[in-house]
């Protein structure tokens, strides 16, 4: 028949998948590739000429004190993060889906943050840190207040903050999607032989949930690890440096300082760490379905 | 009877208590919008000495909103971020559509090879390819500066993600024999997707709708790398560079935020319950 033959094969995969391969090569397939070779030459983003140099961009990365220190700072703001978001998540999830009146425009209401890009909410919250909290905590202390944004602990405590708030209400919608999967039986069965709302809670619902906290959780650990845009609108890395996370480092090293082959040797570094984190994801994943 | 009456009494209170915490945390998080709003109509003198009062000492004024929309030029700027998201949109649908259903229903290799290597390529940060694609496509071809190379690039980024959602959706909701039956009736394969398969998977195009468009509309890093002459600019772009030109006047810059937040809101006015649909099962299913 006509459909074995090679010419209609390739005439059908190009038909079909030829316009989504050719745009997927060209913006992620061959600038990765492209990405590592340039991490073994000493571009400066204007010459035509790319210098070898081997290895030296990994060596200036593994020496660049301050890209660990950046690495270390965004590995500390992720784990508080995660945890933080989920704690709000889950439990904006449980209030929402208590059967309380209104609950649809509270699950609305706190998912309105998600809808606004990044520089725009940094900006929102520069402002409310800036000055209503030094209006706040001027008038209750009598005294002047300064911004939370200009001490190097406080900048990052705000940066957490506002992460907190901005995916809390999208974390939320996936916890109570987990809510709604679990059967109201299930939970009115454990009631009845006796368990307390909190043993049903920790017993029933939360490991039928197991799949939605996965999701969230990671979701969650990968966005925060590539956080860019509120750290560029709210801090701006201030003070003294002290709130520059890894994407940002990246960022200045090849396009402010225009060292482009250790920015790029910097990102892959980044990626090696999504990667292992995807992995994993991707295994948990697995073994939950096993087990369920 | 006593005891279920009992009963449905602590239901009730542990309601009431639940609002009570819900209205609070709901001020909570629309707090700095409120204070965005406020403070869009009071002057910068009274937003310094001020900035919680409702109404400042020099009382209502409406002169932040014009001026801050006439310097920030934003209906030109509505415009890019419109023409850019409703353009990359409409494409990363149509290319990952087609692509999932040929993936789905043929075992070729090339089929195998191209999913898995989008599959994998979802791990990869954008930070990983900025530097590459400022080399190859501003330093080699240089073709950056242009609204189409944007939009090209945003379809590019997003047809895993997207090829993945309709991979699910073609393999799980629409049956074989719907196809065959449209072949028989004398439809070529490309007749049976436009016609049989691509309609059916409305739901799905909905979700992946909603996703990438409120992640072009609202994508600051690569459209400011992509994008540098102002004619360009698109919202995220423009706020960044309003704020750096106009940060010591607060009453404009209030204005300017409020502006770039307000399409969105106004949308989500009306389509509330559509995106927070799509935004589920995106997350869900991604």
């Amino acid at each position: 028949m006509k459909r074995t033959t090679m010419k209609y094969k390739v005439s059908q995969f190009l038909m079909f998948a030829g316009p989504a391969a050719i745009l997927f090569c060209a913006v992620v397939l061959i600038p990765f590739v492209y990405g590592f070779y340039l991490t073994f030459t000493s571009w400066d983003g204007i010459a035509r000429s790319k210098p070898f140099v081997a290895f030296a961009n990994y060596a200036a990365a593994f020496q660049d004190g301050d890209y660990w220190v950046a690495l270390g700072r965004t590995a500390i703001y992720t784990v508080i993060s995660v945890v933080l978001v989920n704690i709000v998540a889950f439990l904006l999830a449980y209030l929402v889906t208590s059967g309380v009146k209104g609950q649809n425009f509270f699950r609305a209401g706190f998912f309105i943050p998600n809808l606004i890009g990044g520089i725009v909410l940094g900006y929102v919250w520069k402002f409310v840190f800036n000055r209503a909290f030094v209006a706040i905590g001027s008038a209750l202390s009598g005294g002047n207040v300064a911004s939370p944004l200009s001490t190097t602990g406080g900048a990052m405590f705000c940066l957490i903050l506002v992460t907190v708030w901005q995916y809390a209400g999208y974390m939320m919608l996936i916890y109570v999607a987990g809510f709604m999967s679990v059967s109201a039986d299930l939970k009115e069965a454990a009631l009845i032989d006796g368990a307390t709302g909190w043993q049903a809670m920790k017993n029933v619902t939360i490991p039928l949930m197991r799949s939605s906290f996965v999701t969230c959780i990671f979701l969650s650990i990968t966005r925060c690890f590539v956080i860019y845009d509120v750290n560029l609108s709210l801090t701006k890395g201030e003070p003294f440096n002290s709130s520059v996370m890894a994407a940002m480092h990246v960022y200045n090293q090849a396009f402010v300082y225009k060292n482009y082959g250790e920015g790029q040797a910097e990102a892959l570094i980044l990626f090696v760490i999504c990667a292992v984190v995807g992995i994993t994801q991707v295994m948990i994943g697995k073994r939950g379905e096993v087990e369920a | 009877m006593n005891e279920s009456e009992q009963a449905r009494k602590r239901k009730k209170t542990l309601h009431i208590i639940f609002i009570i915490i819900l209205i609070i945390l709901f001020i909570l998080f629309i707090f700095p919008f409120l204070l965005v709003v406020i403070n869009v109509f009071k002057t910068k003198a009274d937003i310094t000495t001020n900035p919680l009062a409702l109404v400042g000492k020099h009382g209502f004024t409406g002169k932040n909103f014009p001026k801050a929309m006439d310097k920030m030029d934003f209906w030109k700027v509505f415009g890019n971020s419109a023409i850019i998201t409703i353009s990359s949109t409409i494409l990363t649908i149509l290319v990952s559509a087609m692509a999932a259903f040929v993936i789905v229903r043929n075992n070729w290799k090339a089929c195998t090879i191209l999913f898995s290597l989008m599959v994998a390529s979802m791990v990869i940060p954008f930070q990983v390819l900025m530097v590459p694609i400022v080399s190859v496509y501003g330093g080699i071809f240089n073709i950056l500066n242009h609204r189409w190379t944007l939009i090209l690039m945003h379809t590019g980024f997003s047809v895993s993600m997207a090829t993945f959602m309709f991979h699910g959706a073609i393999h799980t909701n629409i049956p074989l024999g719907l196809e065959e039956a449209a072949e028989i009736d004398g439809c070529t394969r490309w007749q049976t997707f436009w016609k049989i398969v691509f309609p059916l998977l409305s739901p799905t195009i909905a979700t992946v709708t909603i996703i990438d468009a409120m992640a072009f509309w609202n994508d600051y890093l690569l459209p400011s790398l992509v994008l540098g002459r102002k004619e360009l600019y698109t919202i995220p772009i423009a706020t960044q560079m309003f704020y750096g030109t106009y940060s010591t006047d607060i009453g404009l810059i209030m204005a300017a935020l409020l502006l770039a937040m307000l399409p969105i809101l106004i949308l989500y006015l009306f389509l509330q319950k559509y995106i927070v649909a799509g935004v589920t099962s995106g997350a869900v299913k991604g």
